[in-house]
């Protein structure tokens, strides 16, 4: 009995934390018609309460269309979100990848020191460092371009941190076994410790996906120029004009994400339990 | 190795060292001017507003969230592994959504004629203009809750995965019941974990921002008006002194917790 009381709670809550999705497609699926009649007491001030309805009856793609053909400010968002993401993730592997294994595997002159300062820079919120990042772009004139944003997130010592547990586990055994064999540094890095540290990268870039997907604090700061926005500043008027293109904007800004996390859920429970692991 | 290393100390480390010191100065005439700008920073109505607003959120979330996830934990982790799967699954599917895609459920649920006010009318309550009043720090509460559970849940899941079962075998032979394995055994254990979680929930909920912006906007109720609003104020106006002192103050006091929790890292048990 006890039991069933619990699963009963815990099946609410779960049916909370989904639930807003299903809400979402439904009304990215109404026609304007219906939206409307749900919605007119919070889009024009009417009587009454909005309601809502569990399945779009009338089932329409207008506001996907209308999406797509109308507003090609959305588009410019879209692809800007696209971009910074991509181009951080990819910069992230370049730099933290190298300087993972290094941590993991090498000993050098105040490694514990280097170790503690990324450590504090990656827990540190961006509030902290909002003002050192903006004067060094102002010196070199990179404010208002992708750059401001993208650069601070691409040195970004958090990839690093997840990274540099898993390589640390794989055994040193393996390695000199490597080395006997005449493999040099280089050889060792590539042909072991990519493919045995193949789950830190990928959690670090499912990680990174659903944060850099979610920037809002760095572009509202750095991005003064409004056509270099990413997609998650973009927030359409709720007006009846409007409130189809918002249901289908969250489901596109959504869709990237919710595949992301289809596929990598795993490694974003791994990426999630690194802080929990000691050295 | 290397090029993070001068990526990190040009970008960060050296600007970040650079606003320290701008803290003590005066910024114009580069005269050294000692705590005065902390002082005015201290003194400063909003910055007191602010720093209460956000003390006031961490102090409220982060024991309803522990406890929460702790509880959920424990149940799921008494089970088979499919349904702690499954369920771990839909806790973590918040984590996946955009904030501004959560933003227009938010704004339509707690409108003031929202689906929130139209749910308590039928029971004849009257609702409130959630997002306009000193409300809607319960909707950020809310929202950190609903976004940050199965987080929680998945970190105290694996301290609790650490615990050797034979523990409460051997427990249970002595004669001890749920209760006395829990206390006894369950929560000594996860203190660590209960310290990691609880570091990681409060560096989680400055992002909390992100919501209270996509809602509210620069100037919110002064309910949620938080540190991160002012500094963002400051940020526009370029007001470099009271954000050096500001940033400094709050590096100061949020490397308590981070030395401690590189200190819980480093000693093996």
């Amino acid at each position: 009995m006890k039991n069933k009381v619990i699963l009963f709670i815990l099946c609410l809550l779960a049916g909370i934390a989904a639930y807003p999705v299903v809400f979402l497609i439904v009304g990215s699926f109404m026609n304007s018609d219906m939206l409307y009649s749900y919605l007119s007491p919070v889009l024009i001030d009417g009587e009454g309460y909005a309601s809502w309805g569990l399945f779009p009856w009338n089932f329409s793609l207008k506001s996907y269309i209308e999406l797509l053909v109308d507003a090609p400010s959305f588009f410019v968002m879209f692809w800007n979100s696209i971009k910074i993401v991509m181009v951080i993730l990819v910069g992230q592997m370049i730099i933290a990848i190298p300087a993972a294994w290094g941590l993991a595997k090498y000993t050098f002159p105040l490694k514990k020191v280097i170790y503690f300062v990324y450590i504090v820079l990656m827990l540190m919120p961006f509030q902290v460092l909002m003002l050192p990042e903006y004067l060094v772009f102002d010196r070199i004139s990179l404010v208002d371009s992708h750059l401001s944003v993208i650069l601070p997130c691409i040195f970004s010592t958090f990839p690093i941190f997840i990274m540099q547990h898993l390589f640390s586990k794989i055994p040193n055994e393996v390695i000199e076994a490597a080395k006997l064999e005449s493999a040099n540094d280089f050889q060792v890095f590539i042909y072991i410790g990519l493919p045995l540290g193949k789950q830190g990268i990928i959690s670090a870039l499912v990680l990174g996906f659903l944060e850099y997907w979610n920037l809002i604090e760095q572009p509202l700061a750095f991005l003064k120029d409004k056509t270099l926005w990413p997609m998650s500043l973009f927030l359409p008027n709720i007006s009846i004009e409007e409130i189809g293109i918002a249901f289908v904007t969250s489901i596109i800004a959504f869709v990237p994400c919710g595949l992301v996390f289809v596929f990598g859920r795993g490694y974003l429970e791994q990426g999630i339990t690194v802080v929990t692991k000691k050295e | 190795m290397l090029p993070s290393l001068i990526g990190v100390i040009c970008i960060l480390v050296i600007p970040y060292i650079n606003v320290i010191f701008y803290a003590f100065i005066n910024v114009w005439n580069r005269k050294f001017v000692g705590f005065d700008n902390f002082k005015r920073v201290i003194l400063n109505d909003s910055f007191q507003l602010a720093a209460y607003n956000s003390l006031k959120f961490i102090v409220t979330c982060i024991p309803i969230l522990l406890v929460l996830s702790l509880i959920i934990a424990v149940y799921l982790h008494e089970h088979v592994a499919a349904i702690t799967n499954t369920f771990k699954s839909i806790f973590l599917f918040p984590l996946s959504i955009p904030v501004v895609s959560i933003v227009l459920l938010w704004r339509l649920l707690f409108d003031d004629q929202g689906f929130l006010n139209g749910i308590f009318n039928t029971f004849s309550i009257k609702g409130v203009d959630w997002i306009n009043s000193k409300y809607s720090f319960g909707i950020l509460v809310f929202s950190y809750l609903w976004k940050n559970l199965g987080y929680s849940i998945v970190l105290w899941l694996a301290g609790l995965s650490t615990i050797p079962k034979q523990i409460y075998e051997a427990a249970r032979v002595d004669g001890a019941g749920d209760k006395e394995c829990f206390c006894y055994i369950t929560l000594p254990n996860l203190r660590s974990t209960l310290f990691v979680t609880m570091v990681i929930s409060i560096i989680n909920s400055f992002k909390i921002f992100r919501e209270a912006y996509l809602l509210a906007g620069d100037y919110p109720n002064k309910s949620i008006y938080m540190l991160q609003h002012l500094f963002n104020n400051w940020f526009r106006d370029l007001d470099i002194e009271k954000m050096s002192a500001g940033a400094t103050l709050l590096s100061i006091i949020l490397l308590v917790p981070i030395v401690a929790l590189y200190k819980c890292w480093n000693t093996k048990e």
